[in-house]
Formats: structure tokens, sequence, C-alpha cells
């Protein structure tokens, strides 16, 4: 029983021309017992930026609740959007503060740059970040998701 | 142990909970209600050890309280008060966790009859119908065929009687008294109770 697999949920995050997809589950489980079929994973912070949050429902919560507070104040000071680049490396930061006790969430975020360039990034749960140019998963069947 | 359900329906919610306080092996108490009124139209159904439930419970129903004296009379809405507890029990979750399972249901004139599941480790999901513990085995599959939309309050409460009527037959645990409740646009109510929660 690990915790990152105890609600369950599969991530996928992918990069076209000039465009980024992403698309994850419904499901929230409690190991084998299916709760709820809406639950929502990936969350839009902007027009051109979308976190997918993979791991502990209750963690999936609160790293948005955190995600959402740290944009608006960003907003606030800078008075200009969040770019998904900024984004990530506030999150990779977020969660390797809590390094010795860590959110229970491996995000993927997938956006455009300013020039409507495709970003996507993922890391792990302490916010070791990967950044590709063509797809990022995330979750209990990566190994699906990646083709096995 | 605990056994708690909820099920919605059109212009309000239904929770019930088994009655029994028990550790090891011994029953200490078969009248305790486990579903208690945070606000006049809202009302949670709290399950795991006793001193968790009270304590955690409590704790929401005097803060909510609190607001309501503090913003000038101004209720929270259900919404509003389910993330709350989700928030409270987050915070605690790394310090000193609360092992409690919750179903709060509540009433808005907007939203109508809502039902929130909130798990220990704070994972919060509005549902239309839900189940904390084993119960869930033996009556998820039963609501599952039984709810629908547009429901009326007597078709819900059938459906309660439904699974607990499952929980008498197949669960191993004895759980001879439920309480059920039921919040609408009048307020939280009791439906029945196996025995008086106010008896000595």
């Amino acid at each position: 029983m690990s915790i990152l697999e105890y609600n369950g949920g599969a991530m996928i995050a992918m990069a076209g021309k000039d465009c980024v997809g992403i698309a994850s589950d419904n499901r929230l489980g409690i190991q084998l017992q299916t709760v709820a079929t809406d639950f929502r994973k990936v969350f839009g912070l902007n027009d051109k930026l979308f976190v997918g949050l993979a791991g502990l429902a209750s963690d999936v919560q609160t790293v948005h609740q955190i995600l959402k507070f740290r944009q608006d104040l960003y907003e606030l000071r800078e008075e200009r959007e969040m770019t998904p680049s900024v984004l990530s490396n506030l999150l990779s930061n977020l969660l390797y503060e809590k390094r010795f006790g860590p959110y229970f969430v491996e995000p993927i975020v997938a956006g455009l740059t300013k020039e409507n360039k495709p970003f996507l990034s993922g890391m792990d749960l302490i916010g070791a970040p990967v950044y590709t140019d063509d797809f990022v998963v995330s979750g209990t069947c990566t190994g699906n998701l990646y083709g096995m | 142990m605990d056994s708690v359900l909820g099920v919605t329906y059109k212009g309000g919610v239904i929770l019930a909970a088994d009655q029994g306080n028990a550790r090891s092996i011994l029953m200490y108490q078969k009248n305790l209600d486990k579903i208690t009124s945070l606000s006049g139209h809202t009302a949670l159904a709290c399950s795991g050890p006793h001193a968790d439930v009270v304590n955690f419970s409590e704790f929401i129903a005097k803060n909510i309280k609190l607001y309501e004296f503090s913003k000038d009379g101004t209720v929270l809405s259900t919404h509003a008060q389910a993330n709350y507890c989700r928030n409270e029990l987050a915070k605690a979750l790394r310090k000193g966790p609360y092992q409690v399972n919750n179903l709060l249901g509540g009433f808005d004139k907007k939203a109508g009859g809502s039902l929130y599941f909130l798990d220990y480790l704070a994972s919060l999901q509005k549902v239309n119908f839900g189940a904390q513990g084993y119960c869930g085995h033996f009556c998820l599959s039963i609501m599952d065929r039984d709810w629908k939309e547009g429901l009326t309050k007597d078709e819900a409460v059938e459906i309660i009687k439904h699974c607990i009527n499952e929980i008498h037959t197949r669960f191993l645990i004895a759980q001879p008294n439920f309480i059920i409740k039921n919040i609408d646009a009048n307020g939280v109510e009791i439906v029945s109770f196996g025995e008086d929660p106010a008896s000595a």
C-alpha cells in the first residue's frame, strides 16, 4: 500500500503544433472502492496554463489551493499573468520546501508561453522537474501511458 | 466499525448513522447520536474513535457559530462549511490528525440538498449519496441501483432503510440502533432513532 496509490489516478499531457493538451481520469477511489467518478484533478489556472495533480486526493486539493493562492499573490504584485515556466518553478520550489514531509502529489504542467509555444513539465513529489517537448505522464498507470 | 450513510433528494438530504459506542469487546453505549448540527441547515455525520468524533464535530460546530456571531448573522453555505471542515482536517493532518470520516449534508435555497464526502485524510467530494466505513461495501451498490435524480424525501428514507436492512442482514457486527436525520428548508430534524439519544 503506497500513499501515492491510495486514491489512484492517471494523468497525461502532450504538445502539438502551437498547442498543448492535458487529460486525466475522474475517479476518486479509496484503494479498491470507487467513491466518486467526477473528481477534478486538472486545474486551469488561466487561459494558457493547466496543472494536473496526481497522487493523494487530499494533497491534490491542498496543493491546488496553495497554487491558486501563490498565483493570485504573484499577479497582484507583478500585475501580469503567470507563465507556465514560472509556475512550474514555483511548484517545484514549494514541493522541495517540504522535502522531509512532502505533499504526496506528482504534478504535470502544460501551457503556452508568451510566444504561444507549447510548454510541458512534470515533477516528482519533492519537486524534481523534467522538461520535455513531446509529452509527460503521471499517476498510477504511467507504464500503460508510456505504452508498455 | 461505525456505519454512516447519506442520500440526497430533491429538496434536502437524509443522514443516518449507527448509534453504537464500542471498543474492543465492550459496548459502552447504544444510544449515541453521531450526527451533529453545524448550523440551522447543515449537519455532520461523523465516524471514528469517540474522542475524535466529539472533538472534531464540536470544534467545527462552535467555529461556524462564531462566524455567524462575528459576521452579523451571515450564514455560511453548505459548500463553504464543507471546505472549512476540509481545511481544518488538512491542517491537522500533518500535526495531530483527527481520525474521523464524515458525511456533511446541508440544504441551501440555490443548491438544494447537497452531500459532501470527507475522509480522514481531508479528501472532499460532493456526491449524490455516500457511505463511510464497512457499510459502504454493503450499501453503495444498493444506492447505485436505487438512487435517481428528483427523489422525494420518503423515497430517500426508503433507500436508507434498505441499506440499514442489508447491514442488519449481512454485516458481522451487530448494529441494532440507527439514527436517521433529515435536512431540508425547515432545518435539521430527527426522522427516527433506535434508542433515544437523550435517555440517560
